[in-house]
This record gives structure tokens, C-alpha cells and sequence, in this order.
């Protein structure tokens, strides 16, 4: 698979405020991608520095080979071709829905945009409303519209910008799978700013997870959850807990849930304090062998339960588990881990 | 239930309506007698030319307060420059300069006579240079758009800060340039705020008679004037003021046809908000063009002003000013509580009950901005003086004392003809406020046990507040610098600051205009800088 | 769980609010009742005279304080310009307050007569004071002060004995050289209206169209301005009222100014008068009589004479130190009357000759 989109080692902010910094990253064409972390981690200012919204002072960005941002050149957003959606749908509130669509069509006829405007709003489920303005549109309506905008043109690049953090939820999670289901269909290359992980995760194939402007790490979103390579990444994807625990062995370490090995081994040597994280699906409840914790919490999901326990050991934790396992809260239980890996960090 | 109370809303807007429509009906009512010979005369001989004169004032004025109001509002709202913050707040301040007064200083100021061409005479020592004629279509265009683009401006300012600039990046991730984002997107974007801008600006150059008469440049309201003035023809005055009116419905009814489906919703408030960093020279071309403007419109005339006010300080500064300022404030403010209050029930009435008659009555009760003030001032007089005669009539008739004159010999009348004239103005801004209340608000309060009188205290006051309140200092600006029908119709004693200024400028004493027009601008800065203050919090919660 | 919201349930809320409020305060007419409560009473007090003034407050208000300060009896005045106060007087027919009508121009006051709101006075008094061709042959309006409109000229530029008339500045060695004020002033409708009496209207008309060819630059709005123009340079001759000069040398004594009598070999200068009437509708009609004989008499004469500069109408009283250093010279002596018979033909003929 050939790069579409380079990144390289760019920095971009105002004044003394460097909001992102040192920057790399590289996109394959037709995958879709994410950039993932919490408000003000410079997510959004990578992608409008993509689209040419914002001067970068280091590095370069090139699409397709051609050089659009770098410290001298600054090729303007309408001469770089990169489709773009963004968080509050951007329509245009004095042109109908059709006229929105075929808005980036300008420089071909009038019956090819309209052709491409139907094609566009049918792909997306809103043939029926070509005429209306946007005002009449539902939030989720918009914002379909907003997708066939951008997609007209057929961009090499699509970048959304939050594209769905103003919907309510179940919404969301439609219009998320019938965006991401275009996208593949049509072989867009995407990429996608949140700070929702549950969204990035059906959307990306690949995410790179940002926190203070730099990506703390750029893998597949098994690997984020299930290998995380820093702490950062480890608290910020999925639940979990760290305990701490001293390496017994290159592939074990002690920790008040007792010995726990997985089938991987680290180089630092026995002794050193590390910290073991367990999400809570590594932790089994009931079970005969095992540690006797205090449930703390509870949370019911229908068919789970969420249970927060402490450890004789002052350590807390979680355990997901089917709700048919029902105990109070200040009641013991045995718990136990079941991870085929560790994923460990030193203290 | 409801049902029992509800024509009296509606009875309070028809009869707002009836209030602007008397004064109207009195101005065509000019046409139940034929004024032949004034007409022939003004075909055959000036017409043409007042026609020709208005056209280019509207068209220079329009021109010119579009970009600059449009222009200043981008520049401010979109780009950052240095001392933006100051100029985002400076360049509302002309607002407070009438018309009238921005002439006197101008000529005064540049004219053969005037400092600056004497100054430039005495030191190339000759007249042999080229200076462009002030008393001339361009002088006037260029007075009125320095003291009329505030009206755009304002409104553009806060339409391109709620529409943020994430279409205008979308427009440009289609393939736009930044400039054609801007004439493609933003400006019909912000179209109904600066349609609504300047045709506020149009009406008020197309009724000035203040500012023209100094420049002597004649206009459709000179003719008007000259048939009552020196034709002493009150008829064929109203007969020429009521073509003013139509023009006025024309252009309104066409703005709301053209509008028709595309509402312009702002639906959603942008969250997005990046200003564009000028860089080298641009940082510099956009502090040179707002500190200009600054100058022009409001630095320069308060210098001048003051040069002159102080020479004329010590003679003429007396305990009556202290009288003028009261009575220009006390007016100011009774008109702003009586054309808020009425404009709200007006905008409540087209809400709540939207049927043409109310429809009927909420257009026409708006329509009183178009008439030059002196015919609408006439208009208010003929119809309360002849209500004051019927009640008098009445009086006398059940064997009472003649009260007098009531309406016309008190501040009503006068108060009635503010709000006539400037119930466009209340009504706009209280709309939109009202527009943005969601029903379930109230249903909310009334739910929590609120009785409906304290829901509309608790609730829809509060939260219309801002409106109210923009409406409110907006009607006071303009009634402060309101001069014909403070003339005609003001009680005894009752002389403003305007009055004042229209003694000391009608006999040419512009340096003894100065110091009441100083006082005016100085008066008006206040409400202009809280409106202004008030903008830019909005614009903080962004 | 959601709401389910009719849509006829706010519309419903709100009519209640209002109705509500409407009925319960009465706002509005609580608002009208303040209204009335802040302004000043309105019934005429015995020793109290209404009167509507055109001419400038600054040039009324010491004349009624000294008459208050003699008498005790109250003035009240408004000011506005002519035609506004004629169409309020005539709208508010017999309840009008004014017991006297003050206004510039015979032109003004022509109409005032014309349209019905002036009363006659019989009075010995004004008779004797005021000559004959300064009043209405009817008693209905009476001049107070006479104006002289004449000609001014830089003194570095223009002879004397280069003037003679205002004929004579529509002759071609003047092009570019003459200043004007607008045709919309009363001053020049008057002084062309009193011209077309004596000429024609066909002769006139030639005459100011020639005057219009002179102009150096387009009319101005004010006397003021016409001399400021002709003293810095712009032009070398005007036409103006004589009080403006007088004015203007007061602040600036060395102005290379001086004023000339034209028409001295046969008409003679043009005049005009600032009168005044009473109403014919008056509340107080003897005490307001009582008033206007005081203004003709010699110490209000003396105060109009040196309050603006204007020449007192009553032969009796001299003009102002400044205004009889500027000679003596031949009046006009047709009655002002003439002005405002044919204020409306002279105000056609300047548009026609193209004086704006």
C-alpha cells in the first residue's frame, strides 16, 4: 500500500505557544484513520494544518507525493483538494441541500453537478430532501449532508473534524456506521479527529492517540487496548486499573493478587517495581482459586455487571463480568486474573 | 380559557398600528386636493435633478456604508491585527455623531475657508492646487457613510461572529479562494443583517434634511421642504412625502419576497472561531484602514469640535445647558420605555397570533422610519391637535373647564412621534431576541408553579433582556439626535440639545453649534458604548 | 422518558402572560398617565403670554426677560421655523395657546396673515411707532426690525466705485467672482420677490440667471459663509444681510471687508423686516397687544438694535454705534407686503434660472 498523506516532524502554534510539536505520521491510501485524545491535545490543529487552515513552522506535509505545507510553502486549502467535515456541519445556511452538495463541483456543467448532487444525496439516504435548506434538516440529516459535500469532489483525503460529538447518542452510533460503511465503499482515505474512543474504534483502522501535542502512540485499536505502549495510553483507552507489583521472573511478577504470569517476557531484571495493568475483563470473579477482595462498587449493564474491588492489598480494580454473578457491595468475593498477556510498566 | 383574553393583545396591536397609520393617512391625505401648478413647476424645472441627486446620495451612501460597514466588520470579527480590540469597540462610536453635525464640521473643516485649505494656500502660497470640491455629491456620500456605516457594521459584526468561520474554511476545502469563500459564503450569509443594515442607513439619508441643507445639496426631501417652506404648500409637501413612504413599502415588501424560503436560520451557533493572523504588511494596511476611519469619523470631529467649544466656553456655558441635557436624556428615555414596551407587544402579538391583520399591523406599525421627520412630525401634529380639539370639543360641551391642550401641549405627542418614527428600530432587535426562546422554557417555569405573569417576569424578561436592551439604547441614540419633530412638537420649555444646535447652525454660527454638539455626541457615547460593552461580552461567551 | 409538547401549548402560555399583564397593570395607560404627570401644565395663566417665535431663541430671550423683569408678567415661547409654527397654529384653530406670532421675512408673515391665524390690532401706539409700508395695512402683523440685504465686498480686491446695483452683478466682468446663499432662504426670495414688483418677471429672471453664471462656487447655506468665502479669497462679492456683517466684525475686526449701498440712484436697498402678530385665536389678546406695543417702543428697539445689529424699525430709536458707522443710505421704499405676495413666483423663477 502506497503513503497518501506524510507528516513529517511538523510543528505548528502561535507566539511562544507550540500547540503541536515534532509531529510524524503517514496514511495509507484507502485506510481510514484516527487521531484520538483529550480536548486541547492539538488533535484539531494537526487536521487544519492538513487542510491548510493553520502555518506550520517545522517539518513539511506531503500529499501524494507533493509538498502542501512546510516552514516556506503554504499551499493555499483550495489548491490542495482535501475534502473536509467539520464538528458544527459548516453548511450553507442560504443554498439548498442540492446546491450544498454540489457546491465543490463549481468548475464542471450544471447537469454533471446535479447528477453527482443526486448520486451523492442518494448514497447518503437524503434524496428526498435535495430542495430543502438546511434549517429544515434534523442535526443528523446535516450532517449526512455534510459528508456528501465533502465526498463530491471526490477528495484523495477526507478529514472530519468531530464530525458527530453534537448528536445524541444513538444517532451517532448509526450515523457512524453508515459514514464508515461509505467511506470503505468508495475507498476514501479518511482521517478523523475524536475524543471518543468507542467512535474511533468502529471508524479507525489505524489510531494514533495524542496527548500535549505530540502521539504517544500509532497502532491498530486491538493493539491500543490491548498493548498500549505507555501509561498514557493504558488510562486512556478502555477501563483499568495499574497495581503495582515487583518482576519475580523475566515472565512473572508479585503483586497482592499473587503471582501473575503472562506469555511474554521483559528484559529489566527481577526486583524492579513495575506496574501490571488489568482491564476488566482480566479479572474473574468466583472463581475457586483466588484472592479474597471487597466489592466497593457496582454498576449493572444488563448483561454485565462492572465491579469496582480492593485487594487485601490496598489496590483497586475492576472486573466485568456476566450479571447473572449478583453480590451486594461490602460483601468478598475470590478474584483472580486471566490475561494471556501482561502489560506491564516500569515505576 | 384562553380563548376569552385574547383579543386584547391583539387589540393593543392594531391599535400601535392605528397610532403610526394617522399620522400616515394625514401625509396622503395631501392628495385630496390637486397641487397642480407645484407639480408642473417641480417637473419642468428642479425634479430632475433632485431625482438624479437622490439616486447617486443612495447609491454612494449604500456603496460606501456596505463596504465599509461590511469590510470593518470582517476585518475585526476574522483577522487579527494590532490594537484590534480597541477598534472592535472605536469604530461603533460614530453612531453617537448626528448627521447634521458631522456636516458642519466637515465643511468647516475643509471648505475654501477652512483650516485646511487656508493652511495649504499659505503654505504652497498660491491657489494653483488641485483640492477635490467638499460641497459636492461625493462630500455628502462621504459625510453620511462616516456617520451611517456604524448601523452596518454593528449588524454585520455580530452576524459574522455568530456564523464563526467554519463555512468559510468549507468553502475553501471546496475549492474557493479566501476571497471568493468570502463574497460566496460569508456576505450571503450575513445578507438579512446587512440588507437590514443598510437599508437602516438608506432611510436615514433618504429623510436627512439636516446634513444636505448645510452642503445646500438638494434631494427629493428638498423638494419637499421647498414646497412647504417657500411654496408655503403643506399639500404638495405631503403629496412628494408620501412618494417617500411607497418607496419605503417597496423596498421592504421586495426584501421580504427576495428572503422568501432561505430563513437564514443560524441554526447552529459556530463554536469555531480562528482569526486569521495578518502577517507583514497586511498587520499594518489593517490597522492603517480602521485607525483612518477612527479618525475620520469620530477623532477628527471631536477635535474639532472641542477647538471651537472652547472658544465660545466661556459666554456661552450657562445653567440652561444643564436644562437641555435633562430634557434631551428625560426624552430620550421616555421614548426608549414606550417604543420598547410597544414593540414588544407587537413582537409578541406576531408570535403568539399570527394572522394577517396582526401581520397587517406589525408591517405598517414599522413602516414610520421611512418619512423625513419633519412630514412625520407634521403628520403626528395635524392628527393629535385635531384629538386635542375633539376632546376639548367634549370638554366644553359637558360643561367643563377646556383642559387645554393635552396631548400636543405635553411631551406626549412628542414621545408619541419618537416612537412612530423608531419603532422600527425597537422592533428588530426585540424579534430576533424572541425568536430565540425555545416554547419549552416556558412551559418549564409555568410547570415549577409559576403563574403566567410571573413566568413572563421569571422567565421571558430575563431572557429577552439583551434584546430589550440593545432595542432600548438604540431608540435613545436616535432620539437624542432626532431634531424636526423635537422642533415642532416640544412643550414650552422643553428645548433639547438638538434644538439648540439647529439655532446656533440654521444662522451659519458653527462655532457656537459646537458646544451643544459636543455635549450631544458626549451624551450619546453613552448608550453606544454600553451597547458596545454589551456586544462584546456576547462575543466573550463564545 | 420524553415529553410529548403540543404545539398550541406556548402559544397558549403566552397570550395568558400578556393578556395578563395588560389587564392587571394596565401598563400602558399607566405610561401615558406619567406622560401627562411630567409635563409642565398646560392652561394659560391670566399674566402669563404663549408665543410662537421663529426667530432664534438667543434673540427673543432677552427681550421677554426684560419685558418679565418690567412687568411680572410670565413669557412662554417656543421656536421652530415659520412654516412648522403656522401649520401648528393653523391645526390647532381656536384651542391654541399662542397669543403672538413671531417670525422673520414679511414673506413669512404675509403668509401667517394670508392663511387666517393673524388677528388686526388697532393701536395707536404700534401706529406711531412703526412706519406704514413695515406693517400690514390691516394691523394683522407689525415689523419690529428692519434688515438690510446688500452687498458685500473685499476690500483688496474690489473698488467701491466699481458697484452700483444688484443688477449689476449679473454682468459678465463678475464670472467667478460672486458669492451667493441659497436660493431656499427667505432673505433672497424676498429680495428677488420685491425685485419681480418693481421689474417684471421676465427682466428679473435674466437677472438671476446671470447671477447664477457669476458664481464662483455653488450657493452656500448661510451668510456667514458667503463673507468667510469672500474674505479668504474664493470670490470677491456677495450679497448679504447687514447684521451678519456686523456680527462678524465683532469677532474679527480686521476682516478685509466692507459692505456697499447699491441701488442708490433709484430704488434703493433692499429691506426687509422681522415682525411680528397676534393670534387670532389669543387667550391673552390684551396683554399680548400690550406686549407687542412694548417691542416697538423705544427700549425694546434699542435692545433689537443692539442684540443682533438689526436696524429698529421705529425711526425714533438709532441703530447700534457699529451699524451707523456704516452710513446712511436709501431704503426701498415699497411695502414689504410685496414679498409675500410673490414669494411663490420668485421662489419659481430661481428654480427656473437654475439658483439653487
Amino acid at each position: 500500500m502506497s503513503e497518501i498523506l506524510e507528516i513529517k516532524s511538523i510543528r505548528c502554534g502561535y507566539e511562544g505557544t507550540i500547540v503541536v510539536n515534532d509531529f510524524t505520521l503517514s496514511l495509507a491510501d484507502t485506510t481510514q484513520s484516527c487521531l484520538l485524545g483529550p480536548s486541547g491535545c492539538g488533535k484539531t490543529t494537526v487536521l487544519r494544518a492538513i487542510a491548510g487552515f493553520e502555518r506550520i513552522t517545522r517539518g513539511e506535509i506531503i500529499l501524494n507525493g507533493r509538498v502542501i505545507s512546510s516552514k516556506d510553502t503554504q499551499i493555499p486549502p483550495e489548491h490542495r483538494g482535501i475534502g473536509m467535515v467539520f464538528q458544527d456541519y459548516a453548511l450553507f445556511p442560504h443554498l439548498s441541500v442540492a446546491d450544498n452538495v454540489a457546491f465543490g463541483l463549481r468548475k464542471q456543467g450544471k447537469m454533471k453537478q446535479r447528477k453527482v448532487a443526486e448520486e451523492m444525496l442518494e448514497l447518503v439516504g437524503l434524496e428526498d430532501h435535495a430542495g430543502h435548506y438546511p434549517h429544515e434538516l434534523s442535526g443528523g440529516q446535516q450532517q449526512r449532508v455534510a459528508v456528501a459535500r465533502a465526498l463530491a469532489p471526490k477528495p484523495p483525503l477526507l478529514l472530519m473534524d468531530e464530525p458527530f460529538s453534537n448528536l445524541d447518542s444513538d444517532l451517532r452510533e448509526r450515523l457512524l456506521l453508515d459514514i464508515h460503511e461509505i467511506l470503505r465503499q468508495r475507498q476514501t482515505t479518511t482521517l478523523f479527529v475524536t475524543h471518543d474512543q468507542e467512535e474511533a474504534f468502529i471508524i479507525g483502522d489505524h489510531i494514533a492517540v495524542m496527548n500535549d501535542g505530540y502521539i504517544k502512540q500509532w497502532d491498530t485499536p486491538y493493539n491500543l487496548y490491548h498493548e498500549p505502549t505507555n501509561r498514557f495510553v493504558a488510562d486512556f483507552i478502555g477501563q483499568g486499573r495499574l497495581i503495582g507489583g515487583v518482576l519475580a521472573s523475566h515472565e512473572s511478577v508479585q503483586t497482592s493478587l499473587g503471582l501473575l504470569a503472562g506469555n511474554r517476557s521483559y528484559e529489566w531484571p527481577p526486583e524492579t517495581r513495575v506496574d501490571v495493568l488489568l482491564r476488566p475483563d482480566d479479572v474473574l470473579l468466583g472463581v475457586d482459586e483466588g484472592v479474597e477482595c471487597l466489592i466497593t462498587d457496582r454498576h449493572f449493564k444488563g448483561a454485565q455487571i462492572m465491579y469496582t474491588l480492593r485487594t487485601p492489598g490496598g489496590d483497586e480494580l475492576l472486573s466485568l463480568v456476566p450479571s447473572h454473578f449478583d453480590i451486594d457491595i461490602g460483601q468478598k468475593v475470590k478474584a483472580a486474573v486471566d490475561a494471556e498477556h501482561l502489560v506491564i510498566f516500569r515505576q | 380559557m384562553a380563548r376569552v383574553n385574547l383579543p386584547i393583545l391583539k387589540i393593543t396591536t392594531v391599535m400601535l398600528a392605528m397610532v403610526v397609520v394617522l399620522p400616515l393617512l394625514v401625509v396622503f391625505s395631501g392628495w385630496m386636493q390637486s397641487e397642480n401648478l407645484v407639480w408642473e413647476h417641480l417637473l419642468r424645472t428642479v425634479l430632475g435633478d433632485l431625482l438624479k441627486n437622490t439616486a447617486w446620495l443612495l447609491l454612494g451612501v449604500g456603496i460606501g456604508v456596505t463596504i465599509l460597514g461590511v469590510g470593518l466588520a470582517w476585518l475585526t470579527t476574522r483577522c487579527e491585527f494590532p490594537c484590534r480590540r480597541i477598534f472592535d469597540w472605536a469604530l461603533m462610536l460614530p453612531l453617537a455623531v448626528p448627521a447634521y453635525v458631522m456636516a458642519f464640521v466637515a465643511l468647516g473643516l475643509l471648505d475654501y475657508t477652512g483650516p485646511v485649505q487656508t493652511g495649504l494656500r499659505e503654505t504652497l502660497g498660491s491657489n494653483n492646487f488641485w483640492f477635490p470640491e467638499v460641497r459636492s455629491t461625493g462630500g455628502v456620500i462621504t459625510v453620511m457613510t462616516l456617520v451611517l456605516y456604524p448601523y452596518v457594521y454593528m449588524l454585520a459584526r455580530s452576524s459574522f461572529i455568530t456564523q464563526g468561520n467554519s463555512t468559510v474554511e468549507a468553502a475553501r476545502s471546496l475549492g474557493l479562494s479566501a476571497w471568493g469563500a468570502f463574497f460566496r459564503v460569508s456576505i450571503p450569509t450575513a445578507r438579512p443583517a446587512i440588507v437590514a443594515g443598510v437599508s437602516l442607513a438608506l432611510m436615514e439619508a433618504l429623510a436627512d434634511f439636516g446634513a444636505v441643507a448645510i452642503f445646500n445639496y438638494d434631494t427629493f426631501t428638498t423638494a419637499i421642504y421647498k414646497a412647504w417652506f417657500g411654496l408655503f404648500n403643506l399639500q404638495a409637501a405631503s403629496q412628494l412625502a408620501s412618494f417617500l413612504l411607497i418607496l419605503a413599502v417597496i423596498a421592504l415588501t421586495a426584501e421580504r419576497q427576495l428572503r422568501g424560503k432561505a430563513k437564514y436560520h443560524e441554526a447552529t451557533r459556530s463554536t469555531n472561531v480562528y482569526r486569521y493572523h495578518l502577517a507583514g504588511w497586511h498587520r499594518w494596511g489593517a490597522l492603517f484602514i480602521v485607525s483612518l476611519i477612527s479618525l475620520l469619523a469620530f477623532i477628527v470631529p471631536i477635535i474639532q469640535l472641542s477647538i471651537w467649544a472652547w472658544g465660545v466656553l466661556s459666554e456661552d456655558m450657562d445653567g440652561r445647558y444643564i436644562g437641555l441635557l435633562l430634557h434631551t436624556l428625560m426624552l430620550g428615555g421616555m421614548a426608549a420605555g414606550l417604543t420598547v414596551i410597544s414593540a414588544m407587544v407587537l413582537a409578541f402579538t406576531r408570535r403568539t397570533h399570527s394572522d394577517f391583520l396582526v401581520r397587517g399591523s406589525v408591517n405598517i406599525a414599522t413602516l414610520g422610519y421611512a418619512l423625513p421627520g419633519s412630514v412625520l412630525a407634521v403628520g403626528v401634529m395635524l392628527t393629535f391637535t385635531s384629538i386635542d380639539n375633539v376632546l376639548t370639543t367634549m370638554a366644553t360641551l359637558i360643561g367643563w373647564q377646556s383642559p387645554g391642550q393635552i396631548l400636543t401641549g405635553s411631551v406626549f405627542a412628542l414621545v408619541m412621534a419618537y416612537m412612530v418614527r423608531f419603532l422600527a428600530v425597537a422592533y428588530g432587535p426585540i424579534e430576533s431576541g424572541l425568536c430565540r426562546i425555545r416554547v419549552g422554557i416556558a412551559e418549564a417555569a409555568r410547570g415549577l408553579g409559576d403563574s403566567p405573569l410571573f413566568t413572563l417576569w421569571r422567565v421571558y424578561l430575563p431572557l429577552l433582556r439583551p434584546g430589550l436592551f440593545t432595542a432600548g439604547l438604540l431608540v435613545l441614540v436616535d432620539v437624542m439626535k432626532e431634531m424636526p419633530a423635537t422642533m415642532l412638537l416640544r412643550p414650552f420649555g422643553w428645548d433639547t440639545l438638538a434644538v439648540r444646535i439647529y439655532e446656533m447652525t440654521s444662522e451659519g454660527e458653527w462655532e457656537r453649534a459646537a458646544l451643544p454638539a459636543i455635549t450631544l455626541i458626549l451624551v450619546g457615547l453613552i448608550p453606544v458604548i454600553v451597547l458596545v460593552r454589551r456586544s462584546a461580552i456576547y462575543q466573550g461567551r463564545n | 422518558m420524553q415529553l410529548k409538547i403540543n404545539e398550541n401549548q406556548p402559544v397558549k402560555f403566552m397570550v395568558n402572560e400578556m393578556n395578563q399583564v395588560l389587564k392587571n397593570t394596565n401598563l400602558l395607560i399607566v405610561f401615558i398617565a406619567i406622560l401627562i404627570a411630567v409635563s409642565p401644565a398646560t392652561a394659560t395663566v391670566a399674566d402669563e403670554i404663549v408665543v410662537y417665535s421663529a426667530r432664534k431663541e438667543h434673540l427673543v430671550k432677552p427681550l421677554f426677560d426684560a419685558y418679565t423683569t418690567k412687568t411680572g408678567i410670565k413669557i412662554k415661547y417656543i421656536t421652530d421655523k415659520a412654516a412648522p409654527l403656522l401649520a401648528r397654529l393653523q391645526a390647532e384653530g381656536k384651542n391654541s395657546p399662542a397669543d403672538m406670532l413671531i417670525t422673520v421675512d414679511a414673506g413669512n408673515l404675509w403668509q401667517a396673515a394670508e392663511k387666517g391665524v393673524l388677528s388686526p390690532v388697532k393701536s395707536k401706539i404700534l401706529e406711531k411707532n412703526i412706519p406704514a409700508r413695515l406693517r400690514d395695512p390691516e394691523g394683522r402683523w407689525f415689523g419690529l426690525s428692519v434688515r438690510a440685504r446688500t452687498i458685500v465686498y473685499a476690500t483688496d480686491r474690489v473698488k467701491s466705485n466699481e458697484l452700483s446695483t444688484y443688477e449689476d452683478l449679473a454682468d459678465p466682468r463678475w464670472k467667478g467672482r460672486l458669492c451667493l446663499r441659497t436660493s431656499k432662504k427667505v432673505y433672497n426670495q424676498s429680495l428677488v420677490a420685491m425685485m419681480i414688483a418693481q421689474k417684471g418677471e421676465e427682466e428679473v429672471e435674466a437677472l438671476v440667471k446671470g447671477w447664477v453664471k457669476n458664481l464662483a462656487t455653488a450657493p452656500f447655506s448661510n451668510d456667514t459663509r458667503v463673507m468667510k468665502a469672500i474674505a479668504a479669497g474664493q470670490c470677491d462679492v456677495g450679497i448679504v444681510n447687514t447684521y451678519y456683517y456686523g456680527r462678524l466684525l465683532k469677532k474679527e475686526p480686521d476682516i478685509k471687508l466692507a459692505l456697499f449701498w447699491p441701488n442708490q440712484n433709484d430704488r434703493g436697498v433692499h429691506v426687509n423686516i422681522s415682525g411680528a402678530g397676534i393670534t387670532r385665536n389669543a387667550k391673552n389678546r390684551e396683554q399680548a397687544i400690550k406686549l407687542l406695543e412694548w417691542l416697538s417702543g423705544r427700549e425694546a428697539q434699542n435692545i433689537f438694535a443692539s442684540l443682533n445689529m438689526e436696524y429698529p424699525a421705529n425711526p425714533a430709536v438709532k441703530p447700534d454705534a457699529i451699524v451707523s458707522a456704516w452710513g446712511e443710505f436709501k431704503q426701498d421704499m415699497l411695502n414689504v407686503t410685496k414679498a409675500g405676495e410673490l414669494q411663490a413666483r420668485s421662489v419659481m423663477l430661481m428654480d427656473r434660472a437654475g439658483y439653487r
